[in-house]
């Protein structure tokens, strides 16, 4: 099993992240109206970063701290608006959008990968 | 309610949200042009009171919607005109117009319709990814 999820590499986990960034930026997009919202993005790469495996850890201990794509909110930050609205929301709808369509774009490249990876285990499984 | 969960919960509440905005812009432009016997009765401007609402594992997800906590009037001065022969004037000829400005409740209108839009355009771009995704390796 551990064979064929390093034969993923690196995407499966950019799914998850890009997946959950999706969700973040509707929040964002939701409360686009709301008087004092604060809009929060997750910093991709610095938060893959951290799932990505560079050898194995071991855990000896329950209470160890375990690797992988874990999305705490503490590592969400708070963007900076280009020009803050007097009501102190920090949605800014141009900003928000361009995330998101850039992140679908980036999710579906992922998705596209690991399709590929699948297919391609597929035709090794089957040998024709 | 139930928990907000995903995707699904956060633009519904968000749309629905929009959707009591816009009827708050409808009921006032219906009322624009209305006219009141007295100060105390004149029609009053009302908007929702837009606040936050948090899943309840935001600390894990960050996920976040909207939800209406309620209706305010605004507080403004009706148009006090001048007009002795309505019906309802008082004993000085005055009625007092509905507190209610057009040009800002059709900004309100074509906001609130954007922003639904905007909701609506999220729910579906995840829902084809998210088809794509359940098909993945076909």
């Amino acid at each position: 099993m551990d064979g064929i999820r390093q034969h993923f590499g690196i995407h499966d986990d950019a799914l998850a992240l890009r997946s959950k960034r999706n969700s973040i930026l509707a929040s964002n997009i939701a409360n686009a109206a709301t008087p004092h919202f604060k809009a929060r993005d997750v910093d991709f790469e610095a938060t893959l970063a951290k799932a990505m495996p560079d050898g194995p850890l071991a855990t000896t201990n329950s209470r160890h701290v375990s690797r992988g794509s874990n999305l705490n909110a503490d590592r969400l930050q708070y963007r900076d608006p280009v020009n803050p609205s007097l009501d102190g929301n920090t949605v800014e709808l141009a900003v928000e959008q361009m995330q998101f369509s850039e992140n679908v774009v980036r999710y579906q490249t992922s998705l596209t990968f690991l399709n590929r990876k699948v297919s391609g285990l597929l035709s090794a499984i089957k040998g024709e | 309610m139930s928990g907000i969960e995903n995707i699904f919960d956060v633009a519904s509440r968000a749309m629905s949200s929009q959707m009591t905005r816009l009827n708050t812009v409808a009921s006032n432009i219906a009322n624009a042009r209305s006219v009141a016997g007295s100060r105390e009765e004149a029609y009053q401007a009302i908007k929702p009171l837009f606040e936050t609402e948090y899943a309840n594992k935001v600390s894990e997800n960050g996920i976040s919607t909207v939800n209406v906590r309620g209706i305010v009037t605004a507080d403004r001065e009706p148009n006090k005109v001048y007009q002795p022969d309505h019906p309802k004037a008082d004993e000085e000829g005055y009625v007092w117009g509905a507190a209610v400005n057009i040009e800002e409740e059709m900004v309100e209108m074509l906001e609130a319709s954007r922003q639904y839009q905007n909701n609506l355009e999220v729910v579906s771009t995840l829902r084809s990814l998210m088809m794509r995704t359940v098909n993945m390796g076909r």
